[in-house]
């Protein structure tokens, strides 16, 4: 009798995020344990299988090569075509790399140590027992070490060490959690760390290096060490006087500091977990969490993130982080860079960029080939809030709803990321730092050099800001120029709205109701803007409301100085400039008419509907902060005050700020809102009727300043200046929905990384039926703008919108 | 001063006015046009507009700026300027004492800058097309043999030097035209440079470039060295002189003084072999007294000017874009 088993052979071609995560071993597994012979290699598209059986146990095998796929892996796509059978094939093999001319593997981003390797690491008999640089296929740095592509040790920088024969032999044992792990290393073979002393003492290697780290930090040093993408300074975050040496020499006097502990349970002493900050702390990506603090730790807290009711926290996320920070001991790990330059990845470079900041340095001999600072996310109502994406998320791409041309996009002026499309991936990277000084400039420079070598496209076209001053948009004329591509400008705000819709995945002709709040952005009137609400989709957009205009007296400088923005605000409402104003105490009376003149004569005054220029405005108001040493730091304790409100309901008497005061408080619950935000009230919201609809920031101003002369609690007066500005976010939305019958509003700006009103708007606007979209994989803030900037650029065929 | 006077008007105004302010041998401004016999054969021409507000200023007048601006442009292509011409466009109802102040302060500049004024012109326009006075003087000046000096000639390596302290002139100006109440005084820098150029030529034959750095300020002038040598610029902000009231003024306006207009001032490129040489120049004179070497040139394929902050980083000088836009957001 013939037998009705029908045998194919197929070819099989996997997709997605498939390199380097163990995915040939597991093909392996999976072909031996369903008797089907063949082999499997990684090639520049993905991973290539073929396989030879009965029809239907090949089926099963794809089945479960999408089902039951690694879990590093992210599979995109798996396809089949039949091919002719081979005779004399009894075994499943697994061949070595094939090189094709157009890579869309995915690059895995860095992965935090696995239980497994950890395990090793704490097992004095095992061979990689207090080894810093183990690693498996299902952890170990990936994109930081990448040369190029298909993921390959000799395309890594681990290229620079010779496998020794266990190495190898793990190497090339498919049953082996080393199989191919392209870093695979030991103490005989791999790279190794050694310690650089200051003045005195001499260098040691290994343990006695990862000791006198040790030792130098209980002692109150600061050591710079030489991480996975980059270098970090690091302290002993329980030492003031330490904290406070590493603030005056990095330059930064107020700027929040993250901090690495071992574990959850050390983090709990301080901060307040649940248990989405508790995922995302353990998860593969170790980003820095922003945890609420603990309300009895002041002393240390208090240094490290001054007047912040939140403190950044990560795992160690590396073997060699594993060995340095025990259980119990919290560090400083701050970026390794001076100021706003990016963060230091080279042993020469670092030592003379932070040898005034360090007091001794930790390096290592594996080579970053591309830097990657920490990642940082913020957790709202138990969805993520990503603040900064780098380590762990970059360089995954965004899938974009639409196939199209292949572009870069170079993104704002600070939180520079930049942005590569090729077919429907969008290619975000890694922050690069801020615009302004050459070193930024540079990396931003290599890090497009490396991705456009890495996914080898040519863009077709380059999308810039309109920004006439941003440095960003200079570079992109010049490669315009160089490269013979069309440059392309992009409004930042539009660029804000279409990050949303490309993460969204909304379709390009679907428009929504965007709600942008940010800082500053150039708009296309010459004012800059940045209380928006704009009617767009990917091709365009139309101005429907903003935030009514007050003068910017002096540009930047009005940023570092909160009180001259409430002195416009005041300026612009028609108030006078009352000595018993906070905001007016601080600045001198020589420096107050010197104000005066300049918004009387509108001279260096640009027109801006910033909303968080009106933040600051009223933080200063209310005796907050009349003066930032960083950006957002007016506004941040601004919302942690307010948000104290929502939490316990306003205040009985009148207990007045003091800069820089932090309100004490007793709960340890992870608090969202509560009964409490039925006793606050918005004020009233006028809406100005012009051409472009305008909410009338003078009217806002006027009420907070009658509260302030009826001596109400400058807490409750946050707390309602939140509320209103919620309340407005749903007025305007609901006035637009009328005109639009658009019912899909979305969240973003800078602004929105403020918890509170976030929070406070997404919930009045559900209540009233619309969809809400908010961001979960990219940053609201300008670390973001670079997707967007892409999604319309790809738009080619961009037309007026309305 | 009415309008329509014709030949006559303009016959006053030179007799009484302008020739006893610019007297000099030359003066036959009643001629169609005035022979001149020049040292050289090798000559640079300049010629510029004047159209400053107010007309008169802390520190000079749009008189002296007319002389100055012309003269020191010859001077920064190395040519010791000689002579100038001057046209006048008055407003119906300009008052004949300020056309005295300014004709007197331009013969003064002329001889402190050692030209002479060879010709002019006058027209009166009607009420309401002027802002009062508008100058336009053009300049000869003869240049030195076998010498190249040009926004084109920087090479790595060389100094930069700067001859005072920046932002003077503009922020001067601003607080007059802004009502702007500085809690000290700032004067114009402006001043002719002729005299301090020849001493540095003198010194040295290895000046490669030099501009004034009028509007745009510094920023403008390194940029556009930069981009024609094909090179950057490194400089230290720690070695800029800046005026402390000129420095809080900007700090309060949200100006950056390297983008603030100098009138008296210029940047020289010179190789370094000869930097220290002619600082020492520089500094012997009453119009370099301030001088500094603030940075230097470099290989740099984005052609960059970056200066180096008190911080350590190097932050973009980048060319001004009309009003300093705030770029935080
Ligand atoms: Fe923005
Ligand atoms: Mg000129
Ligand atoms: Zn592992
Ligand atoms: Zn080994």
């Amino acid at each position: 009798m013939r037998s009705m088993v029908q045998v194919e052979r197929w070819r099989v071609r996997v997709k997605g995020v498939v390199q380097g995560v163990g995915f040939r071993p597991f093909v392996w597994h999976l072909a031996r344990t369903e008797g089907v012979a063949g082999w499997v290699r990684n090639d520049s598209l993905g991973v290539l299988i073929e396989i030879q059986g009965p029809r239907s146990t090949l089926q099963h095998f794809c089945d479960r090569i999408q089902a039951e796929a690694p879990p590093l892996s992210i599979v995109s796509d798996v396809c089949h075509e039949v091919i002719e059978k081979q005779g004399d094939e009894s075994t499943f093999r697994i061949e070595t790399c094939q090189i094709e001319s157009d890579p869309l593997a995915l690059v895995s981003p860095d992965v935090s140590i696995c239980s497994d390797c950890l395990a090793e690491l704490e097992d004095p008999t095992n061979r990689r027992y207090r080894y810093p640089f183990t690693n498996c296929t299902a952890c170990g740095p990936r994109y930081t070490i990448i040369t190029d592509l298909p993921y390959d040790r000799d395309a890594t920088t681990m290229a620079d060490f010779r496998l020794c024969p266990t190495c190898r032999d793990e190497y090339g044992d498919p049953a082996d959690r080393r199989f191919h792990a392209e870093p695979n290393a030991c103490p005989e073979c791999g790279p190794a760390v050694w310690f650089v002393p200051g003045d005195s003492g001499s260098v040691c290697r290994d343990d006695d290096a990862i000791e006198m780290v040790k030792q130098r930090v209980a002692a109150g040093g600061i050591v710079a060490i030489k991480g996975v993408g980059g270098f970090h300074l690091a302290c002993d975050a329980h030492n003031r006087v330490a904290v406070n040496k590493l603030r005056s020499r990095k330059h930064r006097a107020a700027k929040p500091f993250a901090v690495m502990v071992a574990d959850l349970a050390t983090c709990e002493r301080f901060a307040i977990l649940g248990d989405t900050e508790r995922a995302l702390l353990v998860s593969r990506q170790r980003p820095i969490v922003l945890l609420r603090r603990q309300p009895d730790t002041h002393d240390w807290c208090e240094s490290v993130a001054p007047g912040n009711d939140f403190i950044g926290v990560m795992l160690a996320y590396s073997p060699l982080h594993a060995l340095l920070v025990d259980r119990g001991e919290v560090w400083v790990m701050t970026s390794g860079n001076q100021s706003d330059e990016p963060i230091a990845f080279e042993n020469d470079d670092a030592m003379d960029r932070l040898k005034g900041i360090a007091d001794v340095f930790l390096l290592h001999d594996r080579r970053i080939e591309t830097v990657c600072d920490d990642s940082v996310i913020r957790v709202v109502e138990d969805r993520s809030l990503p603040i900064r994406r780098s380590r762990g998320y970059a360089p995954l791409p965004i899938t974009l709803p639409t196939d199209g041309l292949p572009l870069l996009a170079v993104g704002a002026e600070i939180k520079a990321t930049v942005c590569l499309t090729k077919g429907t991936q969008c290619f975000l990277s890694q922050h690069i730092g801020d615009m302004g000084n050459q070193q930024t400039l540079l990396a931003m420079q290599r890090v497009v050099h490396h991705l456009l070598r890495l996914y080898q496209v040519e863009p077709e076209i380059v999308v810039a800001d309109m920004h006439p001053g941003y440095l960003s948009s200079a570079w992109a004329e010049r490669f315009s120029k160089t490269h013979g591509v069309p440059l392309r400008k992009v409004q930042h705000h539009h660029a804000h709205v279409a990050s949303l819709l490309a993460e969204h995945s909304v379709a390009p002709e679907t428009a929504i109701i965007g709600v942008c709040f940010d800082g500053t952005g150039y708009g296309t009137d010459g004012a800059i803007w940045g209380g928006e609400w704009l009617i767009a989709n990917a091709f365009a957009f139309q101005r429907y409301a903003h935030l009514s205009y007050v003068p910017l007296p002096g540009g930047d400088a009005c940023i570092r100085y909160p009180a001259r923005m409430a002195l416009a605000h005041l300026f612009q409402a028609g108030i006078d400039w009352a000595d018993s104003l906070r905001c007016v105490k601080s600045i001198p009376p020589q420096q107050r008419r010197l104000l005066q003149q300049q918004l009387e004569r509108s001279f260096h005054c640009v027109p801006s509907s910033s909303m968080g220029r009106l933040f600051d405005a009223v933080a200063s108001l209310c005796g907050v902060r009349h003066q930032v040493s960083y950006e957002g730091q007016a506004a941040m304790e601004s919302e942690a005050i307010a948000s104290d409100v929502f939490r316990k309901g306003v205040p009985s008497a009148c207990s007045p700020l003091h800069d820089g005061h932090r309100v004490v408080r007793s709960d340890k619950r992870v608090v969202t809102m509560n009964e409490h935000a039925a006793s606050i009230k918005p004020y009233e919201i006028a809406v100005i009727n012009a051409d472009v609809t305008q909410v009338d920031s003078g009217r806002l101003i006027e009420q907070v300043v009658s509260d302030l002369h009826h001596q109400r609690p400058a807490s409750e007066i946050l707390a309602r200046f939140h509320l209103t500005i919620a309340e407005s976010i749903v007025k305007i939305s609901i006035k637009a929905r009328t005109a639009t019958a658009i019912n899909q509003v979305g969240l973003t700006g800078g602004v929105f990384q403020n918890a509170l009103l976030t929070q406070l708007a997404r919930r009045r606007l559900v209540d009233e039926g619309f969809e809400v979209l908010t961001h979960t994989t990219v940053p609201p803030n300008d670390g973001g703008l670079a997707l967007g900037q892409a999604w319309i650029g790809r738009q080619v065929d961009c037309e007026d919108f309305g | 001063l009415a309008h329509g006077g014709g030949g006559k008007l303009s016959a006053e105004l030179i007799e009484h006015i302008f020739a006893p302010a610019f007297a000099n041998e030359h003066v036959t401004l009643l001629s169609d046009s005035t022979p001149l016999c020049l040292p050289s054969q090798r000559i640079a021409v300049s010629t510029d507009s004047f159209v400053v507000q107010p007309l008169f200023f802390p520190g000079g007048s749009i008189g002296d700026l007319a002389v100055n601006g012309t003269v020191n442009d010859l001077a920064m292509s190395g040519a010791r300027p000689m002579y100038l011409t001057a046209g006048f466009i008055l407003e119906e109802g300009f008052e004949m004492e300020q056309l005295i102040r300014i004709a007197k302060d331009m013969g003064r500049a002329a001889r402190d800058a050692g030209v002479a004024i060879i010709a002019g012109d006058t027209k009166v326009v009607e009420r309401g097309h002027g802002d009062g006075c508008y100058i336009n003087t053009s300049g000869i000046g003869v240049l030195p043999a076998e010498r190249k000096i040009a926004v084109d000639q920087a090479k790595p390596g060389d100094a930069v030097i700067l001859s005072g302290s920046v932002g003077d002139h503009g922020v001067a100006i601003m607080s007059v035209r802004e009502g702007l109440d500085f809690e000290s005084p700032i004067l114009s820098d402006c001043a002719s440079l002729a005299d301090l150029v020849q001493k540095m030529l003198d010194t040295s034959t290895n000046i490669r470039a030099m501009r004034d750095p009028t509007r745009g300020g510094v920023a403008m002038s390194l940029n556009e060295i930069a981009a024609a040598s094909r090179c950057g610029i490194e400089l230290d902000d720690e070695c800029i002189p800046i005026k402390e009231p000129v420095r809080s003024a900007c700090e309060f306006l949200g100006l950056d003084p390297l983008l603030v207009a100098n009138e008296g001032k210029l940047i020289a490129i010179v190789a370094k072999s000869d930097a220290d040489q002619v600082l020492n120049t520089m500094r012997a004179h009453p119009l370099g007294c301030d001088a500094a070497i603030v940075g230097h040139v470099v290989e740099d394929d984005n052609q960059l000017v970056v200066s180096r902050t008190a911080v350590g980083t190097k932050r973009i000088v980048s060319i001004p874009v009309g009003e300093q836009l705030p770029r935080i957001c």
